[in-house]
């Protein structure tokens, strides 16, 4: 072959072949960091000081000695007229929301009735539950009056969290050294510590129940939380969570139902935030925070079980705790056994805005897994879903055996022979007391079950660099959706039979050219040794 | 000893490029497949998309070609010298046999090609563009305004792209061994590089000039 004849194939070779080298070399090459407009415009936006809040220490009208926590809320309402009606009609101050809930139809519903995986419930346990109630004097919640605005707490969310401090079991008055004048002086627009003293602490420690909100989110780095950081856009709780009305935005499914009210991260970013058109494809199925949150409980562990089947153990007729390295309980008399982790990926689960949840009083099923104390809606093939993260708090319960009912055990109290089991160890006549209390009946029969709880994973948004890659999900390997069943996800998923034949199929493909080009060689051979003996002859 | 021009400038530009993009798509499908892993995941995605625009340009293009050269006539099947074409390369391919079949400018395919390059084009080359189509257009967004393809299970498209793709894979193993069985083993293969294949018996034929190619 001379080259000059056929440089024009040569040519077109090349083209070919160089035509797929600079697509690769440009999707190789383009560094992927052109800046991202609308994140820059979201930093600029954030990055503005808050313009200094009022002075309220140079108002006459709270200098002035404070006779109770009340008198405090009837003085702020002197200028701010008509807000303790807003606080009032909040969840804060409700503790429950009105909502519609498939099969169970319109209900009010939350902290009252629901229960949860952790203490069980409010219900009898009011005076210690209410150290976060944004009221005060609630020691019994069936006949506090939710309707009374003399009793609303601007403290708690306004006051500085160094000066003003709720105590456990007073009903959520403020403890008896806090200085109210003092306290008052120092209002303004809540800080993280505000949120931070009831929602980082929820379930009798830090970062006990959400598992993505703990105290280490005060000094927030990049690595933790991007929106908290200190040294990042250090952005605090309420930039997100507006409260127009003293209407909260955004809530969390462990007591929430209905697809109302909701923040997203979409509010801020839209719904097509990535450069990458094919990331944001994603966004119609996947929520952000299930590839933005790789992993929760990033300082502090988190607990992921509790067994209440365990509790009630005494050594030497004393109540005790065991405490792991790291000094969290593992075992208490009065609560039984946990299980805690720290920097722990989520489970997923398919999720669309609505949740229903374990009421007081619900029969339970004991024959179909574990009981379900909240259960998030949603499926791949209704569209309003998107995949996301959640802690599943896993443990188990006390339940009635004859009426299938979990029972709310009577818990706290001042001291014994008050039926309290942190008091007596004695789960029956806790048991009696409770739904005494909660007005149900108890059999006197009682055993534990097994019981799961939701958390949807919504903080600690890590930096891009560190959210989940494609392969994380896109692989037949144990991905992070491995477990999420019902649809196809490429790269996860294959039809084996398929698989089986087109492996079989190019084996078979390669050994039939084999044999047959061996084959053909052989013959070759042989051929030739017959000409050559042919020759031989005639040559003879 | 005659040469006689057989593959016209098009007709290999088109070969090589479209062997080149099955090549590469195969490549970049099985890793999204997971089956390998060359590129990672979210190049491998990326570059199947482009190279399936180039291949589609590609196939827009051979059409074309095929009609307005009237070479699509070269695939109409037949089962004229069928048995002898068999024979040959189960027989008589191992005794040095001639070619039961001759080539020359308007006949350069045998019957057992014809039959194999008409399924590539009626059959699998639509199944991989039409499956892949729906794959690449397929998702459920109803907040975005993008084209939604939902009423096909995606396991269903997915399982006919990658069916699709076993075929190939295997029809590409036969058809690069089978280009050894020409008069020499690279014969078949210089003439799709050069266009031109030295014929033995190439007398009744006047060889074409490059002039009238393409």
């Amino acid at each position: 072959m001379r080259l000059k004849e056929h440089s024009h194939v040569l040519t077109l070779v090349l083209i070919v072949l160089g035509t797929i080298a600079v697509i690769a070399a440009i999707q190789a090459l383009t560094p992927p960091e052109e800046p991202n407009l609308a994140l820059e415009a979201l930093r600029v936006k954030f990055a503005k000081d808050d313009p200094a809040g009022v002075d309220h220490s140079q108002f006459p009208i709270l200098n002035q000695k404070f006779e109770s926590a009340q008198e405090v809320t009837a003085t702020c309402l002197t200028c701010h007229e008509e807000r303790h009606d807003e606080v009032v009609n909040s969840s804060h101050f409700n503790w429950d929301r009105i909502s519609y809930i498939d099969g169970r139809g319109i209900q009010a519903l939350g902290k009252k009735n629901v229960l949860n995986n952790y203490c069980i419930s409010v219900a009898g346990n009011e005076a210690a539950c209410a150290k976060c109630h944004t009221g005060y004097g609630m020691t019994n919640s069936k006949i506090y009056d939710f309707t009374d605005a003399n009793n609303v707490d601007c403290l708690a969310c306004h006051a500085d969290t160094e000066e003003y401090a709720k105590g456990g079991g007073h009903g959520g008055d403020p403890l008896a050294t806090v200085d109210l004048t003092k306290v008052a002086q120092t209002v303004g627009k809540p800080t993280i510590e505000n949120c931070g003293s009831c929602h980082f602490l929820g379930g009798g420690g830090n970062n006990v129940k959400h598992g993505d909100l703990e105290t280490a989110l005060y000094s927030a780095d990049r690595e933790m939380d991007v929106h908290l950081a200190n040294d990042g856009i250090d952005m605090t709780c309420v930039d997100c969570h507006t409260a127009e009305n003293h209407q909260i935005a955004g809530k969390l499914y462990s007591v929430s139902s209905s697809n109302v009210n909701r923040l997203y991260c979409e509010s801020c970013h839209d719904n097509t935030p990535h450069l990458s058109d094919m990331l944001n494809k994603h966004t119609a199925n996947v929520a952000c925070q299930t590839c933005h949150i790789p992993v929760y409980a990033k300082e502090n562990p988190t607990k992921m079980e509790w067994y209440w089947s365990d509790a009630g153990k005494l050594e030497n007729g004393q109540p005790y705790s065991l405490e792991d390295s790291t000094g969290e309980h593992i075992y208490m008399s009065i609560k039984g056994s946990f299980e805690w982790a720290s920097n722990v990926e989520p489970e997923y689960v398919w999720f669309n805005g609505t949740a229903d949840h374990y009421l007081i009083g619900d029969k339970i099923d004991t024959t179909n897994g574990p009981v379900q104390i909240n259960r998030l809606f949603g499926s791949h093939d209704d569209p309003g879903s998107k995949i996301i993260p959640v802690k599943v708090h896993r443990g188990d319960q006390i339940y009635d055996t004859e009426n299938l009912t979990l029972i709310q055990p009577k818990l706290y109290a001042e001291a014994q022979g008050d039926s309290a089991f942190w008091k007596d160890f004695d789960w029956n006549t806790a048991a009696a007391a409770g739904m005494k209390q909660v007005g149900l009946p108890y059999s006197g029969h009682y055993d534990f079950i097994q019981t799961e709880m939701y958390w949807p994973i919504n903080h600690m948004v890590s930096k891009a660099e560190a959210s989940l890659q494609c392969a994380d999900c896109h692989t037949q390997n144990d991905g992070r959706l491995a477990e999420l069943t019902g649809f196809y996800l490429p790269g996860r998923d294959n039809n084996a039979t398929l698989d089986g034949l087109g492996k079989w199929m190019i084996i078979l493909s390669l050994f039939g050219v084999l044999a047959h080009g061996i084959s053909r060689i052989i013959s070759y051979f042989l051929i030739q040794k017959d000409l050559e003996m042919k020759h031989y002859r005639e040559f003879e | 000893m005659e040469r006689i021009k057989k593959y016209k400038r098009f007709e290999r530009f088109w070969h090589w490029s479209q062997s080149a993009l099955i090549f590469f798509l195969a490549l970049t499908g099985f890793e999204v497949h997971d089956s390998i892993h060359v590129f990672g995941y979210e190049k491998a995605v990326e570059f199947h998309r482009i190279a399936s625009y180039a291949f589609l340009v590609l196939i827009v293009f051979a059409i074309f070609w095929h009609f307005t050269t009237e070479e699509w006539k070269q695939y109409i099947p037949t089962f004229k010298n069928m048995k002898a074409q068999i024979m040959y390369y189960t027989i008589g391919i191992f005794r040095n046999d001639p070619h039961p079949t001759q080539k020359d400018k308007w006949q350069k395919l045998n019957p057992l090609q014809i039959l194999t390059y008409l399924g590539f084009k009626v059959l699998i080359v639509p199944v991989m563009v039409v499956s892949g189509l729906l794959y690449m257009f397929h998702k459920t967004i109803n907040t975005n305004n993008i084209v939604v393809i939902s009423n096909f299970e995606l396991g269903t498209i997915a399982v006919w792209h990658t069916f699709g793709a076993f075929i190939l894979i295997a029809f590409i193993i036969v058809h690069v061994y089978m280009t050894t069985t020409g008069e020499h083993p690279t014969t078949n293969i210089k003439a799709m590089l050069t266009g031109y294949e030295d014929v033995e018996h190439g007398e009744e034929e006047e060889p074409i000039k490059e002039e009238q190619g393409v």
